[in-house]
């Protein structure tokens, strides 16, 4: 089956087996390795992508789904050469180690964050609780979205959330 | 932390630099081993065993071979035609790559199917059938030694029943004389369930045989390259596989813990499937895989006694352990010591005798006996003894924290000789319990806790005083299949003054590239962002038995310091003669050598780099590199004080860990906020086995707790917000003062989460609960206790 995508602004386009998961297509037709696997069933979230904003975990969707849809992952995070401030804020506030689910924890709080732009720390934990990360014991996760969050705010027009 | 000695700009110790690692990985451009493709790659797709024990009658390949794109169904009869079917553990024992007679374990490898895609091998190993004729499973260590238990290893001639060792360690008779002398005696039986590491990232590798160089290249996922390419030429040698002719690349691991240590029978088959074809091979394990057949830690049943004065002074600790070690042994552990470390288990205490035993069982489990982020057994020392001392001071009637300070080994004891023959370098144990209780307001919480008891509500508050060991170590008693676990560190000094450095470790998340470069800053001045530094490609980096035991640091680290010290021998040598002195004439600071007396007339290390290539004095070799292999004097004891307060629901049985405070002592400090985050994710694998983790086995050996439904890692909801210090006792015999750090965390955490849980459940005469204090566990004990809502 022929599926047609954008993927972080590009438009992209690959002939698919209809089983093919998400993943597999980001991953291994069009080679962004950025999104990890880390379990196959929808608990760790090291696979999280936006699909038209919002995140899902690309290893236990089909390919085929994302007809004529819209994809963001972590290589599209950064912009003409500027960092995402959640980028800035991982690595200010030592929010990764092995970095494996780093990209995943990016996407999730990218949306979390385009909704909830001055989270409290319990509001961050429950959106990343879909993301496990064996290595940081989560604190510094929450410092980093919160670092991002408070560069957002700082950028956004007055009296408007981004 | 003391004021770091150079500028940030050098990024010295003490400075919180930002990891040179983050750029690649927060981009999403790491390397981890699912990443490498290769032209013309094949994937590898493993049929494993549904029973825990069962013979093989027929596997039959021909639907799978069938399947579009399989090209090959291995089995272990295909590798018994060259003696591969078998190979040895890390502890000499045997463990099969493919069966050929029977099965072990549920999940066990029973073929291997090689296709053109990972769908089409995915596809063959559905196809594959398979006959078994299924066999008693014996599941319990103490069923498996039983009179007339199977006998599980009937390939092991002459073996007669399912024990593998017996292990012991002290002084018998004086502990049993202490004992039998004892005013106050208490005894428990302690099991420390089986869990697993569950790193995010799986196990895996991409093997490569170039036919045409006889080139073996193997991708993969492993915290000891240079010892698995050991291992390789040796188990494979009679197929044509020599040493010089293997590379083994550790790319970026996503975590690795302990669980990247063994070589599991994918990476064989791998090797196996791509020498044969000549063709690049992948494999990748799932999730399921994982947890079910990769090494397992801990799964040891513990009866510990401990013999006091009735003044609550410790004499004697007395242990006997039964260590289910699966269907071989396959554990992590310097070959010395079956039982790993597990004899620090005297902890902080200057305990005068002490007897442990050991002995290791034969079950139809998957091997293992891996660390879980810890030393070599030390999580299961120090839960013993730091759960072992609460109850006696419990019984005894005295406040735990009163307890320990008055048992602890004193500062001036030190260096310490344990009863079991340890020598404790450096430790100021009443100094981290002080700042521990003094951060969690100790006395304040203990007048909350009356109050709340009187109200019925139930609050425990928990100490764990631990004592680690780590950095494994001296040569003189630590080796793993032989190779002695020294350390190396490989400089080179570029003319422009830049430099890389190459070690024998391999950081799996920790940060190495940071923090190896900052000592190497620290000694030869070079900033560290002008240091490069490189591990886990075993065709460029220097020897080393890898990373796992927390011993980069004490092991790596301290090659890198005595390395970059001989970098500055030669450099003075230079100033000397740009400066037209004798070398003892120069003082030397960090990257600057000056005249005695003339401060004024100096040369940088820079300058001395570019000397070295363009202007070296007659007579010298030109260039500037150095390298060590370090062969540490002794081990380090990092030590800790944790305190913790939980608060039960009577309801649930769910206990809630509202506080916990951290004070770490790991000796010098490198970098303090990687140190920081290290015992951030130790606290959190420490809080995982003691409230939540554990894989367990029905009676006919069915896995219960294989895959992340029912094996559950903490999110950042059920993760307390952790409160974190530290003080500083530099190790006296280690060139940096360092000791380590990744582990303190995870093997002090659980004893103060269960110390804390009995102590909220001793008045109602509850002693001991096992590890994880699940809600069920503690809503029956409720139950039990006439508890109710």
């Amino acid at each position: 089956m022929n599926v047609q995508v954008t993927i972080n602004g590009e438009k992209l386009s690959a002939d698919v087996e209809p089983r093919l998961l998400l993943v597999h297509l980001i991953r291994e037709v069009f080679r962004l390795t950025g999104t990890h696997i880390g379990c196959d069933t929808t608990h760790c979230g090291a696979c999280t992508v936006l699909l038209d904003g919002r995140p899902v975990k690309s290893c236990t969707m089909f390919a085929v789904q994302v007809h004529h849809r819209d994809i963001q992952t972590v290589e599209g995070l950064e912009q003409n050469g500027a960092l995402h401030p959640l980028q800035e804020g991982f690595i200010a506030e030592h929010g990764l180690q092995c970095g494996y689910c780093t990209p995943g924890m990016l996407m999730t709080t990218k949306a979390f964050l385009a909704k909830h732009p001055s989270p409290s720390e319990d509001e961050i934990r429950w959106a990343i609780s879909g993301n496990l990360c064996r290595c940081t014991g989560y604190v510094n996760i929450v410092k980093a979205v919160q670092h991002a969050a408070a560069k957002l705010r700082a950028a956004a027009p007055a009296g408007g959330a981004r | 932390m003391t004021t770091p000695k150079t500028s940030p700009e050098v990024g010295g110790m003490g400075h919180s630099i930002k990891r040179k690692e983050d750029p690649r990985f927060i981009r999403g451009k790491g390397t981890y081993v699912d990443d490498v493709v290769l032209p013309g790659m094949l994937y590898l797709d493993i049929v494993r065993s549904p029973h825990a024990h069962a013979k093989i009658v027929k596997i039959d390949t021909a639907k799978a071979m069938a399947v579009p794109g399989v090209l090959a169904v291995i089995t272990g009869a295909d590798l018994a035609k060259y003696n591969l079917h078998w190979m040895p553990t890390l502890m000499s024992d045997t463990q099969m790559v493919l069966p050929v007679e029977k099965v072990m374990y549920q999940a066990q490898e029973v073929a291997a199917v090689l296709a053109t895609t990972r769908y089409a091998a995915a596809d063959g190993a559905a196809a594959v059938e398979v006959d078994y004729d299924p066999l008693p499973a014996v599941v319990s260590p103490q069923k498996a030694l039983e009179p007339g238990a199977p006998v599980l290893r009937t390939d092991k001639k002459d073996k007669k029943d399912n024990h593998i060792w017996h292990w012991e360690w002290g002084d018998r008779a004086a502990t049993d004389r202490a004992f039998s002398e004892a005013e106050v005696t208490v005894r428990e039986q302690i099991y420390i369930p089986r869990i697993h590491v569950a790193s995010i990232e799986t196990c895996g590798c991409v093997a490569y045989f170039d036919k045409v160089n006889d080139k073996l290249t193997v991708w993969m996922t492993t915290q000891a390259p240079h010892a698995i390419r050991t291992v390789f030429a040796l188990v494979a040698g009679h197929v044509g596989l020599a040493e010089h002719k293997i590379r083994i690349i550790s790319p970026d691991i996503g975590g690795g813990f302990g669980g990247k240590v063994p070589v599991y029978p994918g990476y064989v088959i791998a090797v196996a499937a791509s020498v044969l074809t000549g063709k690049p091979v992948k494999w990748i394990e799932d999730r399921m895989e994982n947890l079910q057949a990769d090494s397992f830690a801990r799964d040891y049943h513990i009866t510990a006694e401990l013999a006091a004065k009735k003044d609550g002074t410790l004499t004697a600790l007395r242990i006997k352990t039964l260590a289910d070690h699966g269907y071989t042994d396959a554990a992590a552990n310097p070959s010395k010591f079956p039982a790993g470390l597990f004899h620090v288990c005297t902890g902080s205490y200057d305990l005068k005798a002490a007897h442990v035993e050991v002995d290791g069982a034969y079950t139809n489990k998957p091997p293992g006996g891996i660390a879980y982020r810890c030393s070599f057994r030390v999580t299961e020392a120090v839960h013993t003894i730091e759960r072992m001392v609460d109850i006696m001071a419990h019984q005894l009637g005295q406040d735990p924290a009163e307890f320990r300070k008055k048992n602890f080994i004193k500062p001036e004891q030190f260096p310490y000789k344990s009863a079991l023959g340890w020598e404790y370098d450096s430790g100021n144990y009443a100094g981290a319990l002080d700042k521990a209780m003094q951060t969690i307001g100790y006395a304040e919480l203990k007048r909350e806790q009356a109050e709340k008891r009187q109200r019925g509500e139930l609050m425990g508050i928990g100490i764990s005083s631990f004592t680690e060991i780590v950095g494994a170590g001296p040569s003189k008693h630590f080796d793993i299949l032989g190779l002695k676990m020294f350390d190396s560190c490989e400089i080179r000094v570029h003319p422009t003054g830049k430099a890389i450095a190459r070690f024998g470790t391999k950081s799996q998340g920790q940060g190495h590239e940071t923090t190896y470069a900052q000592i190497l800053a620290e000694e030869l001045g070079i900033p560290a962002k002008d240091i490069q530094i490189e591990e886990g490609d075993t065709d460029t980096a220097p020897y080393g038995l890898g990373t796992y035991a927390s011993r980069s640091t004490p092991v790596a680290g301290a090659a890198a310091a005595v390395a970059a010290r001989k970098i500055v021998d030669k450099a003075r040598r230079l100033a000397a003669y740009l400066l037209e002195v004798a070398p003892e004439d120069l003082v030397y600071e960090p990257g600057k050598f000056s005249v005695k007396g003339a401060p004024n007339r100096s040369k940088t290390i820079q300058d001395c780099a570019f000397a070295a290539y363009t202007n070296h004095p007659q007579g010298m070799e030109a260039g500037l590199e150095a390298v060590s292999y370090y062969d540490p004097p002794n081990l380090t004891y990092p030590f800790g004080s944790y305190i913790c307060v939980v608060d039960i629901d009577k309801g649930t049985g769910e206990v809630k860990v509202r506080r916990f405070v951290a004070i770490d002592d790991c000796g010098n400090i490198i970098n303090p906020m990687i140190v920081q985050g290290q015992v951030h994710g130790g606290l959190t694998m420490g809080l995982a086995p003691a409230l939540l983790e554990e894989i367990s086995y029905d009676e006919h050996g069915n896995v219960q707790g294989g895959s992340f439904i029912d094996y559950l890692l903490p999110t950042a909801v059920e993760t307390p917000k952790w409160e974190t210090g530290h003080t500083i006792t530099p190790s006296p015999h280690h060139p940096i003062g360092a000791k380590g750090i990744g582990e303190s965390a995870t093997v002090g955490a659980p004893a103060a989460i269960a110390n804390a849980v009995v102590d909220a459940l001793w008045h109602l005469g509850v002693r001991h609960v096992d590890i994880p204090i699940t809600p069920p566990k503690v809503w029956k004990l409720l139950r039990e206790k006439g508890v109710t809502e």
